[in-house]
């Protein structure tokens, strides 16, 4: 029985192999980076790719060719993630470093009314355009939401009905935006003429768009509610309607404030439905019945579409304080469902 | 609770009949609710149908540079066509990739960080991907188109023109709408790829598979429908999407297979968002009859989507 005959593991290389290598390809490429001007793109990709080549050859020679294209799926693993990371990364500092320097106290406070020329100008009606439109949706379509969620879960459990609407729902998830703009428009247009133009319009429009996300966030976290509460309840004579509201919406309630909010900074951000029904003015307008509202998208696209250094740096602008808008509200949303996550406060 | 409710008083507090009424009311606003959605579907449907019915059949001055209603949308649905194959084809690759990653690669505690980056690609707003890669990107991919015309010109996708001098393109376009749609394709098919039996990735690996031998025989043959599923829901969003094209665009009237060229025709959406300030009522009437072609596709797309997953989902039940 001599040990040097017998393998019972093929041999395979080392845990630090992989680390070595990636060094040793960096160092490589880092030669004509440096001799050559490259920049840091430039020699991070010719690191991966001699990475790409110099890993699974090394495996080839030392572990066989099923282990050698083992490695190599890794590192494409690897290397993808880290490509849909690049536009991130560079998107959202591109939006900070031209954001940052078109934003003060002044941009904030102002409205574009009687802005010409190189004035700066501000986004006041555009954030309160956004805020009421955005109010108004959330006020149509969450109780719609919610409700369908109930009907869902509590009334049409399993029937031929709730499968269908539960269908449609999600095919409604996938409705373009801007399709649901047009809807809006071909609604009040049909009721009021052909030019007519309102915050209320997006508002619908907007509405279309939220109730899918509100009603299957709501209808998962209804689902989360476990049978004893509602059996306990229907045991102490308690009638359904009344187990519904006073059981089953208290113990999902964080988890729906959660979906909607993260249905929020989903819609906060539409441009093309907006754009279409409720146009752009340049002074604020409190009012969502009466005439055009601009909202902060719709600002950054006509600042963007003036093709001005000027309009460019409002853009800019708006877009960082939409973006930040957008995470704080994704953050709340998180935070609140970490909080009061059903599984830790029972 | 200490106190014990006498069962006289408990009783008969709440009379059946009251009960019932609340009871029924209470389902049935719910009830109503749930047929509000089935409304609203049928209502956008209806609502553009009307509205664009006369964009149709419209005197032929409206459809001006062209003619009728079908010379009028070709070049769109071209275009539109063109940039969602495009989109489809560059983030598939990376998508299930990226899912991987997050489902079998990333060590266990960073995969929810990471699951949660991607997350936040999607919460991107799509005028603000229009403004980077109206801006930033089409810029820094123009050498590339360059680069793909010398070498690949001899495709009618690359050639025969010259290349775009500022990198507005059908192909900056897709590569924004790739960006995109990346999260949704990665979240459907993480789901799927997580929804492997355990058991059946620990006997691949028992047999002695490498890990991507595991992945090949055990994930990708149970996940196929989802992953059919993903790529389809991928491209109705990217068939849909509007600012991000519209912000990299112009509205060049031509129907051309070239997606580098110095032509710059608009995909259907962005086609909308781009000439309706202008707009007359008829040609309103005419941007809208678009829409519902647009609304038809993509509906037809997240209905097949939806459909296959249910599918899959109702045979993995069983």
């Amino acid at each position: 029985m001599s040990s040097s005959t017998m393998h019972i593991s093929s041999p395979r290389l080392p845990r630090w192999a992989p680390g070595l290598v990636a060094a040793m390809a960096l160092a490589l490429a880092g030669l004509p980076a440096i001799f050559s001007g490259w920049s840091i793109v430039q020699w991070v990709l010719a690191a991966t790719v001699v990475f790409l080549i110099a890993m699974p050859l090394w495996s080839r020679v030392v572990e066989g060719r099923r282990a050698a294209v083992d490695r190599l799926v890794t590192t494409l693993v690897w290397v993808s993630f880290g490509c849909a990371m690049a536009p991130l990364i560079w998107l959202l500092w591109v939006v900070v470093k031209n954001g940052l320097p078109a934003i003060n106290a002044d941009f904030l406070s102002y409205s574009m009314l009687n802005v010409v020329g190189e004035e700066q100008g501000g986004i006041l009606h555009a954030l309160i355009g956004t805020l009421l439109i955005t109010l108004a949706a959330t006020v149509l379509s969450v109780p719609i939401g919610i409700l369908t969620a109930i009907y869902l879960v509590e009334y049409g459990k399993g029937s031929r009905a709730a499968r269908v609407i539960t269908f449609l729902v999600d095919v409604m998830t996938g409705i373009p935006s801007i399709v649901a703009g047009l809807f809006a428009l071909s609604l009040f247009v049909l009721l009021f003429g052909p030019a007519y133009r309102s915050g209320a319009g997006g508002a619908v429009a907007l509405t279309l768009l939220m109730i899918p996300t509100v009603v299957r966030s709501s209808e998962e976290m209804f689902r989360l509610v476990p049978d004893d509460l509602r059996e306990a309840s229907y045991a102490l004579g308690v009638p359904k309607w009344r187990t519904i509201v006073k059981v089953v919406l208290p113990t999902s309630v964080a988890g729906i404030v959660t979906g909607v909010v993260l249905a929020i900074s989903r819609v906060i951000g539409e441009t093309a439905p907006l754009l279409v029904v409720a146009g752009a003015t340049d002074g604020i307008n409190t009012n969502l019945f009466d005439g055009r509202m601009t909202t902060l998208p719709v600002f950054i696209y006509s600042q963007y579409a003036s093709s001005t250094p000027v309009g460019y740096q409002r853009a800019w602008g708006g877009a960082l304080v939409l973006i930040v808008l957008v995470m704080v509200l994704n953050l709340i949303a998180r935070i609140i469902g970490r909080i009061f996550s059903p599984a830790k406060g029972h | 609770m200490t106190a014990t409710v006498s069962p006289e008083k408990a009783g008969p507090e709440t009379t059946p009949t009251s009960t019932r009424r609340g009871d029924r009311t209470f389902a049935a606003i719910a009830r109503l609710a749930a047929f509000t959605i089935l409304v609203a579907l049928v209502a956008v449907f209806v609502f553009l149908a009307v509205e664009g019915w006369s964009g149709l059949t419209a005197v032929p001055a409206v459809y001006a540079p062209f003619t009728s209603f079908a010379s009028y949308i070709w070049p769109l649905v071209v275009s539109t066509l063109l940039a969602s194959a495009i989109a489809v084809i560059v983030a598939v690759p990376f998508a299930i990739g990226i899912a991987l990653f997050t489902s079998h690669y990333a060590p266990r505690r960073l995969a929810v960080v990471l699951a949660y980056l991607i997350d936040l690609l999607a919460a991107v707003p799509s005028v603000v991907f229009g403004l980077w890669g109206g801006r930033y990107l089409a810029a820094y991919l123009q050498p590339l188109h360059v680069w793909l015309h010398e070498h690949l010109g001899f495709l009618p996708f690359f050639g025969p023109g010259p290349p775009s001098p500022n990198g507005r393109s059908l192909f900056t376009a897709g590569i924004v709408l790739a960006i995109m749609i990346l999260p949704i394709i990665t979240a459907i098919t993480r789901e799927v790829f997580l929804q492997t039996p355990r058991l059946h990735e620990e006997a691949a690996l028992a047999l002695g598979a490498t890990r991507w031998e595991m992945v090949r025989y055990a994930v990708f043959p149970y996940a196929r429908s989802g992953l059919v599923s993903g790529v389809m829901l991928g491209l109705g969003r990217a068939l849909g999407e509007t600012m991000a094209v519209a912000m990299i665009l112009a509205t060049t009237p031509q129907t051309t297979l070239n997606v580098i060229g110095t032509a710059q025709p608009a995909t259907i959406a962005a086609n909308i968002a781009l000439n309706f300030k202008e707009a007359t009522p008829e040609r309103q009437s005419l941007l809208i009859a678009t829409g519902l072609v647009l609304f038809i596709v993509t509906f037809v797309v997240n209905f097949t989507a939806r459909w296959v997953a249910g599918r899959s989902q109702r045979k993995l039940d069983r």
